[in-house]
């Protein structure tokens, strides 16, 4: 079991060490072994998955320490409990559908195999987040779903819009990072422990009301805040759809952006024993679901449209675990993951068919694309929250949450966000779809292998939401959380298909009955249509506040390193120099000439010498015969 | 008849001088050689006459000359041999002319 369990991973990421090495080689190849990777983690998932089903939750945990610090360990392993085997479920069939789509939407691009390879580094890095049994574990898989998301929104790097975007989505995911890590840290120095098994709440009890660990789950929630594209830091997903489609489908839709909300869960008894904290959550999340559905209205770019709807989609999931329900928040995460998947997917089938991503110029695209209308058709459905579809029952699962936990204006301004998805998700489906082609664009089907995974998501968009309906006893629930008691509230229901219908009624009226309506309303209320249009001006206040403050400081630090560091160094250079020719000067002329001296000494003495070799033999005889001389008057005297 | 000791010491130092005189002077090898000769026989008469003088035995005295002219007939030959291989080599016996081992 644990063996499976280590493989899910692996598989891709020994699809990405291949690919990376051989890919020139592979070629379109490359994507063969992809697929064949993260269909191998999918069946490997369900293997290890359904033993946990079946022992009602009992999880499989495997870990080794990495290290001690103060007689406390630093664990690696794997944790497959109810939660896990969710995300698991739902990135490897997810992801694996999205790699076949893949094939499809990339083929013809320069950098193909790259593209795969990527793609299963990131495989690797989500499957590796969603195993993880500690935080520190978690926050390295957290680290590297970044970095592979950065790899990937700017995988056309050529653009500079891309580059910019991953930049951008690097830099701000940090800022959540900083606050994420330093309350592992902050976690880790209170309690002594980051194992998520021991993260119980009979385990949390005598921290309750500790002020440092509430200070400290809402730095961890920081990391969410960042990842899951909460409000403030939202600010980066719209501009990751500069990335390839399918990407924005897996990461920025359906699994990393979700990571947020899969680690708060993960720390859910801390939130149960933190009512402030959780307080905090919930008002961060109802703050985005409500923003992002408000910019989303407004959105002439399809992608751009889904992108601020998973950002009000997020917000949902997130307000659903402040205010108690980790279930519902759970459930949507899946449901989501589904038919939000499904919706970036037919976006991506309508820009490879048409060529374009502005909504103005589409329009009368059912008869072209029959095949990628009826999924999309189904996922909008879906995404609205209209019965029996997977949406409807999360939606309404985290509005009975709201609304039984007694937050009253959480519950009414997540209905409203219902009615806006709605009404943005039609007008999304309108524009596309019906009426008359407006631009010059010749639209054709895409490819079996674009909507066959079309298809796939869309049978699962309407069948997702079943288990945790009340036809098969919110099994769902009960399986993620044993104790915990579900209800049904008729009002809830009620309302929330009302806003759904009110917002498809109003979509219905704008957009297929009235068409020049719209602009009317937009000159009418000009406030509310610029507020939402330029999204709040969130963009333009960081560049003129933090961007702008940042790059005054940078400028006069570069005045310090050139004025006073580079100085310094320069002054020193300059006096190395002064006094290296002084010693020059002494070594040529003092250390060298006292060498010289000496061989040019031997040289005139042996010069003098040399003379007497004359060669002659009789020299020689005369040479000795007056040395015999000499010696011999010597010797006389 | 009884020549004095001292002339036949004048004589063989006479004798001994030309052989000085011509081993520095001549410049044929072979005049060297034959200076050399000389100078040997010069010896060779002191040697006699000091034995006839003072030895108790004055045989022992020529017996050795014997030795020293074998002995100088031999040198003479391998003397004789090496400036026959000069000459191969050199085509000439003018020691003024070899000079090989001149700085």
């Amino acid at each position: 079991m644990v063996t499976q369990a280590i493989l899910i991973p692996l598989l891709p990421l020994i699809s990405f060490t291949m690919i990376i090495f051989f890919g020139k080689k592979l070629g379109t190849k490359s994507a063969l072994i992809a697929i064949a990777a993260s269909v191998g983690s999918c069946l490997l998932s369900a293997s290890v998955v359904l033993p946990v089903i079946l022992n009602h939750g009992t999880a499989l945990h495997a870990s080794l320490t990495w290290l001690m610090i103060n007689g406390k360990p630093i664990e690696f392993g794997i944790l497959v409990d109810p939660l896990s085997s969710v995300m698991l479920f739902v990135v490897t069939f997810v992801g694996s559908l999205i790699v076949i789509y893949s094939v499809g939407y990339m083929h013809n691009d320069p950098r193909f195999s790259r593209f795969f390879a990527y793609l299963s580094l990131f495989l690797f890095s989500m499957l590796g987040l969603v195993l993880s049994s500690t935080l520190v574990q978690m926050y390295f898989f957290w680290e590297l779903v970044g970095l592979c998301s950065y790899f990937l929104i700017g995988f056309w790097f050529e653009k500079y819009e891309a580059a910019q975007a991953g930049r951008k989505a690097f830099i701000t995911n940090r800022i959540g990072d900083v606050g994420f890590f330093l309350g592992i840290a902050l976690f880790f120095y209170t309690t002594g422990t980051i194992r998520f098994i021991d993260i119980t709440p009979e385990f949390m009890h005598p921290y309750a009301n500790t002020a440092v660990l509430t200070f400290a789950t809402i730095l961890l929630f920081c990391g969410a805040i960042g990842k899951s594209a909460q409000v403030p830091l939202h600010v980066w997903l719209p501009d990751a759809m500069e990335g390839p489609t399918p990407v924005s489908a897996l990461i920025h839709a359906a699994t990393m952006v979700v990571a947020g909300v899969f680690m708060v869960a993960r720390l859910w008894p801390v939130l149960e024993t933190f009512p402030n904290a959780s307080q905090t959550i919930a008002v961060v999340g109802t703050t985005t679901a409500f923003l992002g559905a408000f910019f989303a209205i407004t959105q002439f770019d399809i992608k751009k449209v889904l992108a601020y709807s998973t950002i009000s989609q997020l917000g949902f999931m997130i307000t659903a675990l402040g205010v108690g329900g980790m279930g519902a928040g759970t459930f949507h995460l899946m449901t989501h993951a589904f038919f939000k998947a499904l919706l970036f997917l037919g976006a991506g089938s309508i820009i490879h068919g048409t060529g374009t991503q502005d909504m103005r110029e589409m329009g009368g695209l059912r008869k072209a694309m029959p095949n990628t209308f009826w999924p999309l058709c189904i996922a909008t459905i879906a995404i609205a929250g209209v019965p029996p579809l997977s949406g409807f029952w999360s939606k309404d699962e985290i509005l009975t949450s709201a609304y039984l936990g007694n937050h009253r204006v959480i519950f009414w301004i997540l209905m409203i966000t219902a009615m806006m998805t709605s009404f943005y998700m039609f007008r999304l489906l309108f524009l596309t779809f019906a009426g008359k082609t407006r631009g010059h664009i010749h639209a054709h089907e895409s490819p079996a292998v674009m909507t066959l995974p079309l298809a796939v998501l869309a049978i699962g968009s309407v069948l997702i939401g079943l288990p945790g309906s009340p036809f098969m006893g919110h099994w769902f629930q009960h399986f993620l959380e044993p104790h915990a008691a579900v209800h049904m509230d008729t009002f809830v229901m009620i309302m929330s298909v009302a806003s759904a219908t009110i917002g498809f009624i109003i979509a219905f009226i704008c957009y297929f009955v009235k068409t020049d309506l719209p602009q009317h309303l937009a000159g009418q209320f000009w406030m509310f249509y610029d507020a939402s249009r330029n999204k709040l001006w969130f963009d333009e206040i960081y560049n003129s506040t933090f961007i702008h403050a940042f790059k005054w400081i940078s400028r006069i630090s570069f005045r310090f390193d050139s004025n006073v560091i580079d100085r310094t160094v320069n002054e020193i250079g300059r006096k190395t120099v002064l006094t290296s020719r002084i010693k020059r000067w002494i070594d040529q002329y003092i250390v060298d000439g006292l060498v010289n001296f000496v061989g040019f000494s031997a040289q005139v003495s042996s010069g003098l010498l040399r003379m007497i070799q004359t060669g002659f033999v009789q020299n020689y005889l005369l040479f000795m015969v007056v040395g015999l001389l000499v010696m011999l008057l010597v010797a006389v005297k | 008849m009884h020549i004095p000791i001292d002339h036949i010491l004048v004589f063989t130092s006479i004798l001994f001088l030309i052989g000085l005189y011509g081993a520095l002077s001549r410049r044929n090898a072979v005049g060297i050689l034959i200076s050399i000769e000389i100078m040997l026989n010069a010896v060779n008469v002191n040697f006699i006459a000091f034995s006839r003088s003072f030895a108790s035995s004055p045989e022992s005295g020529q017996i050795f000359v014997m030795f020293a002219i074998v002995l100088a007939a031999a040198t003479a030959a391998v003397g004789l041999a090496i400036v026959l291989n000069i000459y191969r080599n050199q085509k000439t016996i003018y020691t003024d002319e070899i000079h090989l081992l001149k700085w």
